[in-house]
């Protein structure tokens, strides 16, 4: 077991590296950095005074580590286009985005598992299969639409919910979070349903599927021989072994999140850092885009990490070896 | 040596559509009517991009034919002008013919990203899956990475970059083709990933062994065995894969990193569209979503009747 | 008083080509105490008996018409609620495959106790008490600990014992056994075999035993329904159906099981079966193409020599080298076989035998020791025109006729493969004749070139197998479980065929089977595999009658007895 754990903790760190790589290499495939920083009409001798104190000209392989080492303090150096530090704008954008992207997975977790065993279970009954037409439409969706679409009927036709922005944020002096106040709820409804219909529909067809799959599995079948009870057998047999695999797959939707959360944020003029970056890929505003690269990933990371010790605790054939 | 008659004319095929109908995955295409009415739907939207410029009334990007005094008319059947069946953009552009364009290109971009993404999968998915190895690792080991960073992400990232480099007059020329290879590149690792596990079946598989046995080179055996059958689930992705390829495009459009709107994808016309929709000006946005979403729609009812016909276990 | 009564039970599976009848008018009986085998081939219906009686047929199936009368009520009367609390409490079921019948995320305590309290109201403790008395019962030592394991900590016997104790935790008064040993090695079949039995006995259990294999039935089952597709042909005691058998298909059934016994010069000639041979043309080998290589005089006396082959798996992949656990698949394995000889590797699974098939066949590359073959020296290269030529003629023939040829290539093509690609002919055209010149003399006929291989059953794939084989104009032939995938029936026939084709072309034969009757029929020498090693090589009529390893003694003890079959 802790092998396994192990050995995913050392998956993580290759993969940071690798991101942290490709990130670093923005800088290099992105413009001249001492061009973005100063602008055309810099002296020759200023300009060597920049590359000098960025270390321009040392071997690449120097850079990046040095780059590395920045980034593990959460230094990325400033922006090229606000000149504020890097991390600074992160941070304050973050927790805007952190409780976009929380309430949606909790939107999506709940209705996906509910609904994709309920769909499993049933497999023809008319809710079920009123339940599959919609989320093949939830699907085929774009993230985009269904937000002006929901803006449109809730904010402009009905006029319940404000349309764009974030509102009624406490400051806890570490943390500005909008789970406080009603406005602030009422803020962030729209926004947190446009982002969780794709993932909700995603996570109930995953589950249905392999909910279906279990069924068909020699134990089930001979669990229902052993005269088991309905209900045994689809939540203490079936539901656990289902989880296995979607677990995983969960995992993977969750980082899904947080990209899609820049479209989500677009539409919705949502304060967090997909806007953020959206707005630095415009500008060509590299150490934003490098930084926040490196953001999803080590978001991405942690998810997959916290995935693997529950896939442990689920699954014995990995917790216990075979004797 | 006989004197037989080259017996192996002697029986002839059923008719190619006797046999298609007879198939299995015919016959559950021609019971399912939803399956039916989507690869009509997908089928008409096909030949409505193939065919635009016959069948628009007009061509939104001929100045000529385009007026600023006709801009934000209403749709014909909403008290709009005969002229315009659904009405006119803020720049006077014939919305239908404009949507028939739009459309034509994002079905062009779609088509055109999956096959890019997909035949780079598919290659590296077979050679990571048959020859295993480091090869393998390389391969899945950079797949994972990118599986890290959602697709949409990398479309953006790929695009923006690809963007930035061109040089500024290049930029709306080629802006297509780097929206194309962005959404590619973002959807490979899902084809290697599928291909990769087929194929690593596939290659357990005794057939497999007697070409080897027989003595055939490995790009051979991949070519010729491992490859054809390991498209079954390849052709389910890539079905899904429009899909999402279509989405992708119009929302890199819609956020203004996709193509310009002097060309515009169905994707701009809805961001240019956003922008009237509050002061009640519907149209300009509704009927580009509209499409959108049923062509989208009609892809993936088509995908997911296909992986539902194509799985033996749900038979 | 028989425990259980059906009277003309109909199974019905709608289907779009019409309706199937998996059975029809099927009468039996079973008392208490009294094993009942149901035998019969692929398709015969004898699964489908089972679930009928447990109301567990797979939708769309329905049963039709009959009844189903079980201690003096018909099941079939019962509503879905009744029909659940017999599952389990009146009668019980074990499936065949042992490694998926548990759930593996309970631990067999868990799933134990959880069936024994449905069934029986007790409290937890008490089920507790009952889970540890099962398992001991079942001969699994060290009960109370084991209950805490998960099913993948036991191995496949094992497994076996823990499904038959769920089977038998609600006190069922009928067990219906499908195909309860298939998926496990001999020797484990023996001890499944007599736990059944002496369940059945000490608990006047009513047993219906569902088997393809005629060995276990002569070993364990009292009476015996012979089935054919779908419908009931002879039912009677054991020893009469076995040893004086009324019915056509009962005879030819029973004359196509291979004989441990005695060796015969060929099986008998099954005709009651469809699906043989086509009344296909025989080419004359002595002028024909494929009998052009049959003439090389220069053919060394030892064909194919094996010297100290070793081959070793890694288990468990570690960082450290000390920590990697490995598996010595093959341990200095050593033979040589005969020009024109058929050489037998006979083992249970996990015996190696297989891998040293493989590493002949150039599909795995050993870790060291020497191939020779036909007098060169094979190192595993294909690019060396010359060793080319000679790797080109060994074949190989796989067990499972259904993942053995490529479903999207004609049979045209399959077959054709070899030919092309070592340009064994001048043109396409006699490429073209020459396969159907093989479909033909394999029993197929050349019609089947044009077809693809979905459209032919396991028997016919086989063939199609060794007629690709063939095209390669091979002097040996491996042939690996060539028909351990297939019904006896076709068995007999597939094994005729290759003893034809052997004596025709004088062919080098290396048979794997894992089947010690299909041994003594095939094999002139043979060489028991344990472990990676060869524990015994020797003449095989020697290995029957006076076999000098103790493996090798228990191998053959435990050999189903068949005594009870006709005389020949």
């Amino acid at each position: 077991m802790f092998s396994f754990i192990l050995r995913r903790l050392l998956q993580s760190v290759l993969v940071m590296a690798a991101v942290s790589a490709l990130s670093f290499s923005l800088f290099n495939f992105v413009g001249d950095p001492v061009n973005n920083m100063v602008g055309q009409e810099a002296s020759p001798e200023d300009r060597q005074n920049i590359r000098d104190a960025l270390g321009l000209d040392d071997p690449i392989l120097v850079q990046y580590v040095r780059f590395l080492g920045n980034a593990v303090q959460g230094d990325f150096g400033l922006s090229y286009r606000s000149k504020q530090d890097v991390s600074d704008m992160i941070l304050e954008r973050l927790p805007a985005t952190l409780e976009l992207v929380a309430v949606s997975a909790v939107i999506a977790l709940v209705i996906g598992v509910v609904a994709g065993v309920y769909t499993g279970i049933r497999r023809d009954s008319w809710l079920s299969r009123s339940i599959l037409s919609v989320s093949l439409v939830g699907v085929s969706l774009p993230t985009f639409i269904i937000g002006i679409g929901l803006i449109y009927l809730f904010a402009v036709y009905l006029r319940l919910l404000p349309s764009s922005g974030r509102a009624g944020v406490t400051d806890l002096g570490f943390w500005r979070t909008s789970f406080l106040t009603v406005d602030g709820w009422r803020a962030i409804i729209l926004p947190a349903l446009t982002l969780s219909l794709f993932q909700t529909t995603m996570i109930l067809r995953l589950v249905r599927s392999e909910m279906l799959e279990v069924m068909r599995t020699d134990y089930i079948k001979f669990a229902r021989a052993r005269g088991l009870s309905d209900r045994a057998i689809n939540f203490t047999h079936a539901l656990r072994n289902t989880l296995v695999p979607v677990v995983t797959i969960i995992g993977l939707n969750i980082g899904g999140l947080i990209a899609f959360s820049i479209i989500t944020e677009t539409v919705f003029q949502w304060p967090g850092t997909g806007l953020l970056f959206i707005q630095a890929v415009e500008f060509a505003d590299v150490p934003v885009m490098a930084a926040y690269l490196m953001f999803v990933a080590l978001m991405f990371v942690i998810v997959n990490l916290i995935v693997d010790i529950l896939y442990v605790s689920i699954d014995p054939r990995i917790r216990i070896g075979s004797s | 040596m006989t004197t037989d008659p080259t017996p192996h004319q002697v029986a002839s095929r059923p008719r190619m559509w006797t046999r298609i109908r007879e198939s299995d995955i015919g016959y559950s295409f021609f019971r399912s009517p939803f399956a039916m009415v989507a690869a009509a739907v997908t089928v008409a939207f096909l030949l409505a991009a193939a065919l635009a410029p016959w069948i628009a009334p007009y061509n939104p990007f001929d100045p000529a034919q385009v007026s600023l005094w006709d801009g934000k008319l209403p749709p014909s059947f909403a008290g709009g002008d005969e002229r315009y069946f659904l009405g006119t953009d803020n720049q006077g552009r014939d919305l239908w013919s404009t949507i028939l364009y739009g459309g034509r290109l994002s079905i062009i971009i779609g088509l055109a990203a999956v096959f890019f993404g997909m035949t780079l999968g598919v290659v590296l998915g077979v050679v990571a899956g048959y020859l295993g190895g480091w090869v393998d690792t390389l391969i899945m080991r950079v797949a994972d990475v990118q599986l890290t960073i959602p697709g949409i992400l990398v479309a953006i990232l790929i695009n923006g970059v690809g963007q930035i480099m061109l040089p500024q007059e290049l930029r709306a020329e080629f802006s297509v083709y780097v929206v194309i290879f962005a959404i590619g590149l973002s959807d490979w690792p899902q084809f290697a990933r599928v291909t990769r596990g087929a194929a690593l079946v596939e290659k357990e598989r005794e057939y497999v062994q007697a070409a080897r046995v027989i003595g055939l080179p490995g790009w051979l055996i991949m070519w010729r065995h491992v490859l054809p059958n390991v498209l079954r689930p390849v052709l389910v992705l890539a079905t899904i894969g429009l899909a999402l390829a279509i989405i992708a495009e119009a929302t890199l459009s819609f956020l203004g990193q996709g193509v310009p709107p002097t060309t515009p994808s169905l994707g701009t016309l809805i961001r240019v569209g956003q922008e009237f929709m509050f002061s009640g000006l519907w149209w300009i946005a509704f009927f580009p979503a509209l499409t959108l979403v049923i062509l989208v729609f009609a892809v993936n009812l088509l995908g997911d009747w296909m992986r539902d016909a194509l799985n033996p276990k749900l038979r | 008083m028989d425990l259980l009564d059906i009277k003309n039970l109909d199974v019905v599976f709608p289907t779009r080509r019409g309706t199937v009848h998996a059975a029809q008018g099927v009468s039996l009986t079973v008392a208490p105490g009294e094993v009942l085998g149901l035998v019969g081939e692929s398709g015969a219906g004898k699964s489908t008996i089972g679930n009928a009686i447990m109301d567990l047929l797979e939708p769309p199936g329905y049963v039709g018409a009959g009844e189903i009368v079980f201690q003096g009520t018909d099941l079939r009367t019962l509503d879905a609620d009744q029909m659940r609390r017999v599952r389990g409490r009146k009668i019980g079921m074990i499936f065949q495959d042992p490694q998926t019948s548990l759930n593996p995320l309970l631990t067999i305590g868990e799933q134990l106790i959880e069936s024994i309290r449905n069934s029986l109201d007790m409290t937890e403790a008490d089920a507790k008490q009952r889970a540890i008395q099962m398992l001991g019962d079942v001969g699994i030592t060290e009960a109370e600990a084991r209950l805490k394991s998960y099913p993948h900590q036991f191995s496949g016997g094992m497994r076996q014992r823990v499904v038959i104790a769920l089977a038998l935790s609600g006190d069922p008064d009928l067990i219906i056994a499908d195909e309860p040993t298939t998926a496990l090695d001999v020797s484990i079949q023996k001890q499944i075999l007599d736990l059944i039995k002496r369940l059945c006995r000490e608990r006047q259990l009513g047993v219906i035993l569902v088997t393809h294999d005629i060995g276990v039935i002569a070993e364990i089952a009292d009476r015996v329904c012979v089935m054919y597709r779908g419908r009931v042909v002879e039912t009677g005691q054991t020893a009469q159906v076995l040893g004086a058998p009324n019915h056509e298909y009962t005879k030819s059934l029973i004359a196509a099981v291979p004989r441990a016994d005695m060796r015969l010069e060929r099986f008998a000639s099954v005709d009651y079966i469809e699906g043989g041979e086509a009344a296909g043309r025989k080419i004359d080998i002595r002028t024909h193409w494929l009998g052009a290589a049959r003439a090389d005089a220069t053919e060394p006396e030892e064909t194919l020599t094996v010297e100290n082959l070793n081959l070793s798996f890694v288990l468990e992949k570690s960082f450290f080298k000390s920590k990697r656990r490995m598996l010595k698949a093959v341990d200095n394995v050593s033979f040589s076989i005969r020009q024109g000889e058929t050489f037998g590797l006979v083992g249970e699974s996990g015996s190696g035998k297989s891998t040293v098939a493989r590493i002949v066949a150039g599909l795995y590359k050993q870790d060291s020791g020497t191939v020779r073959l036909l007098g060169r020296d094979v190192k595993g290269s294909w690019s060396d025109p010359a060793e080319r030529d000679v790797r080109r003629r060994l074949q190989m023939i796989f067990q499972d006729p259904f993942s053995s040829l490529n479903a999207r290539l004609t049979v045209m093509d399959i077959v054709a493969e070899p030919i092309r690609f070592h340009k064994l002919t001048s043109s396409e055209a006699e490429t073209k004749q020459i396969v159907q010149d093989l479909l033909d003399h394999v029993g197929l006929g050349a019609q089947a070139a044009i077809r693809y291989p979905h459209e032919f059953s396991g028997g016919q794939r086989q063939r199609i197998s060794i007629a690709r084989a063939l095209a390669s104009r091979p002097r040996v032939l491996i042939c690996d479980e060539p028909t351990s995938a297939l019904d006896v029936s076709i068995q007999a026939q597939i094994l005729n065929l290759l003893k034809d084709l052997q004596a025709e072309l004088n062919l080098t034969m290396l048979f794997i089977s894992h089947d010690l009757p299909v041994i003594r029929q095939m094999c002139d020498r043979v060489a028991v595999m344990k472990q990676g090693q060869i524990v015994e090589l020797t003449e095989t009529e020697a290995l029957f009658d006076a076999p000098t390893h103790a493996y090798s003694q228990s191998l053959i003890a435990q050999m189903p007895r068949m005594d009870l079959l006709e005389p020949v």
